[in-house]
């Protein structure tokens, strides 16, 4: 997925990055060296739990951990410029003009006590010799692009007088005020209604197409990830367990923790009334990282020699498509068919002829 | 799950709160309408799903259903008994009777006590299970039964994850043994391998105790999955009430039909399907638009939507909807091509 320096055609390239924190009870390995790239106007999705890294490798990007006392290592390439070797003044530089980021919570992003508009002017004015007026006027015409009714009046509103929506469709055109290359929308619906998610979506889609504006979606929600992302990676435990195009991760995935969250969502279609699937346990200290394969506690699939052995990602048989598991392909290819087909994890691990021999997971109420 | 006598039926419920303006000389000046006139029931054993956006009235449904709210008007009944204003002891008997499990497993949980004292405290405020060592035995088999470790009997709330947070709550809702469980949101807190263990405990501890549920949910999919029936609720009214496998392959109301080709579907071959996609934003409860309160949204509305209320009524297959125009069977292909042949999927 990565290569060495930076080809001709790739914005961003993340190459072994690693942040740790030090605290009182030990080192967090919060992302322990995960490499991925995005192509102009490209969208990656990364997908993952709470505590898998996604949120502190975006941030990692913009320089927003290494502030808050992390360790950063490895390599992080941004239209030819090293991020990681940048000064304080170079990432200024590039935050909220060249790559931008929208979060979770919109009214938090705000500030409540000025005006939506003064805080749009602002981002644009820190980044550029703009008149006030022109500031405004483009406020007011970004606003109208991000899809908000009566852009002239609500200029001049505060934050609170905005809804839920209307608070993100305002965080996303400050995002866009200086007309990013890379927008890092760190789980920017979760907060939202299914409807007014699928606004965003779609916003978010259009304004892709029609700016050229590459997209990094970090969610845990596996249907958001499929309506917007070209690349999928998948995160466990602070690294890519498994990375593919988008639909080749969700018509063969091969990393038994995809699996799990594919089989642990119900869908509005199929039959119903089928149990969900859990993943057993729950996501593990990163701090006391289990041995071997990080997933192996939780894994039906797993044998005895993956507590000891640190899988490594590997060619997952498709163009991009990489998997950090032990299991050999044929065996992941036989026990996806089977759970593809319905059958119950125990049905995959006799499918993959590895039934006698796999370790139990250890039973941990999530 | 047979559907016996309803358990729990709710008549032209209403809750307004008062908007009010001055410190010293309050006058008030207006309502919002959280709850404008709702009637269900809800049927001994099964599930009923609350769905809608934010602001719909879906929790203050079940705050009034649970009392915590005093209702502006209408009818509460739980077992064929008018529960609207009992007071006192007659309430807190009725209390025993029903219990909540909260969406946020950490602000639920009082964070001073340990696990043991929080799941034993419907003991305590009822006076139950008062010799030594009785409610202890009792906590611990709850505790094992919601999957918890009994021996962590002692310990905090910090010490657990959100899923583990979350069994507790359940452990507490069941300790009583109710007759009614209301689940708001759940699950909407946890993660998607956690979301999938919760509810399967869910929908394990209510065949096992034979309860009646009501499932608050805005996740339209995680409703389907644990619903025997869906009320779908916009701006404090029911706007359509079906059968889940009905309501999730023929939808009739506009709105239902909207909310669900808004669900991201976990399928990138259905990614660039066309969306019928809701514009604006939910209006204000405390002005809710004329007639039918989704027409200033709706793509099919005619000149009856702004002036006519529409009523609940019976679409066949056990469907009501309160729309003048629903949809029909022939548009339903266009509108969610991800419904597929489902319709006869039973249980």
């Amino acid at each position: 997925m990565s290569s060495a320096g930076q080809p001709p055609g790739t914005l961003l390239s993340v190459e072994d990055l690693r942040v740790e924190f030090a605290t009182p009870d030990g080192i967090v390995h919060a992302v322990d060296g995960i490499s991925y790239s995005v192509a102009p106007g490209g969208s990656l999705g990364v997908v993952g739990e709470s505590g898998s890294g996604k949120t502190v490798s975006a941030l990692t990007l913009i320089g927003l951990t290494q502030t808050q006392g992390a360790t950063v290592s490895g390599r992080i390439m941004f239209d030819g410029r090293d991020l990681l070797a940048a000064s304080n003044a170079e990432l200024r530089a590039v935050r909220g003009n060249d790559i931008a980021m929208i979060f979770q919570d919109p009214l938090s992003s705000l500030h409540p006590q000025f005006r939506v508009g003064a805080q749009l002017i602002e981002a644009m004015q820190v980044h550029r010799d703009i008149k006030r007026q022109a500031a405004r006027d483009r406020a007011i015409d970004l606003l109208s692009l991000v899809g908000i009714p009566d852009p002239r009046g609500r200029v001049d509103q505060f934050p609170h007088e905005f809804s839920g929506g209307m608070r993100q469709r305002a965080m996303i055109a400050m995002a866009l005020a200086n007309e990013p290359k890379l927008l890092i929308a760190d789980e920017p619906t979760t907060a939202l209604d299914v409807t007014v998610q699928a606004q965003i979506l779609a916003l978010l889609e259009r304004l892709r197409r029609e700016l050229g504006m590459a997209i990094i979606m970090i969610t845990h929600d596996l249907g958001v990830v499929a309506q917007i992302a070209d690349h999928i990676a998948v995160m466990y435990a602070g690294r890519i367990v498994e990375a593919a195009d988008a639909r080749r991760l969700f018509s063969a995935p091969q990393h038994p923790y995809t699996w799990g969250l594919l089989r642990s969502i119900p869908t509005l279609e199929g039959p119903r009334g089928i149990e969900l699937v859990p993943i057993p346990g729950r996501p593990p200290s990163l701090i006391r990282r289990p041995t071997g394969c990080h997933f192996h506690p939780r894994c039906a699939y797993a044998l005895p020699d993956h507590k000891t052995i640190d899988p490594r990602l590997v060619d997952a048989g498709a163009p991009g498509h990489v998997v950090a598991c032990l299991l050999d392909a044929d065996q992941r290819a036989a026990a996806w068919a089977a759970l593809r087909a319905g059958q119950s994890a125990d049905e995959a691990t006799a499918a993959a002829g590895i039934a006698d021999a796999t370790i139990a997971p250890t039973e941990v109420a999530g | 799950m047979s559907a016996g006598e309803p358990l729990l039926e709710v008549r032209g419920l209403v809750k307004h709160f008062p908007i009010s303006k001055g410190i010293v000389l309050k006058r008030s000046i207006g309502a919002v309408r959280a709850v404008d006139g709702i009637d269900f029931e809800v049927m001994s054993g099964e599930t009923l799903g609350l769905v809608g956006e934010t602001g719909c009235g879906k929790s203050t449904t079940a705050r009034l259903v649970t009392r915590l709210l005093e209702p502006t008007a209408g009818e509460i009944r739980f077992e064929g008994r008018d529960i609207t204003h009992v007071k006192g002891a007659s309430l807190k008997a009725i209390r025993r009777e029903m219990q909540m499990i909260f969406q946020d497993p950490y602000s639920s949980l009082n964070p001073r006590k340990t696990i043991g004292s929080i799941i034993a405290s419907p003991f305590a405020i009822h006076g139950l299970l008062t010799e030594s060592g009785e409610r202890k035995k009792r906590v611990q088999e709850l505790m094992d039964r919601v999957g918890l470790n009994p021996e962590h009997y002692n310990r905090y709330p910090h010490e657990f994850s959100g899923g583990q947070r979350q069994r507790i709550g359940v452990a507490r809702a069941l300790a009583l043994n109710p007759k009614l469980i209301i689940a708001d949101e759940p699950v909407s807190a946890l993660d998607v391998s956690i979301q999938a263990q919760i509810l399967n405990l869910l929908r394990e501890i209510q065949r096992e105790f034979g309860l009646t549920m009501v499932f608050i949910a805005h996740d339209l999919a995680v409703v389907r999955h644990m619903c025997d029936r869906v009320a779908v609720m916009y701006l404090g009214k029911i706007a359509e009430l079906a059968p889940s496998d009905t309501l999730y392959s023929l939808p009739r109301h506009r709105y239902t039909g909207a909310l669900m080709s808004a669900v991201p579907i976990a399928d990138p071959e259905l990614a660039g399907r066309e969306r019928r996609l809701l514009t604006g934003d939910v209006p204000s409860p405390a002005n809710p638009p004329s007639g039918c309160r989704f027409h200033p949204r709706c793509s099919a509305m005619g000149e009856i939507c702004a002036t006519e209320e529409p009523q609940l009524r019976d679409m066949g297959h056990g469907t009501f909807a309160a729309c003048h125009f629903p949809i029909t069977e022939e548009e339903m292909p266009a509108l969610l091509p991800m419904a597929r042949e489902s319709a006869g999927g039973v249980e």
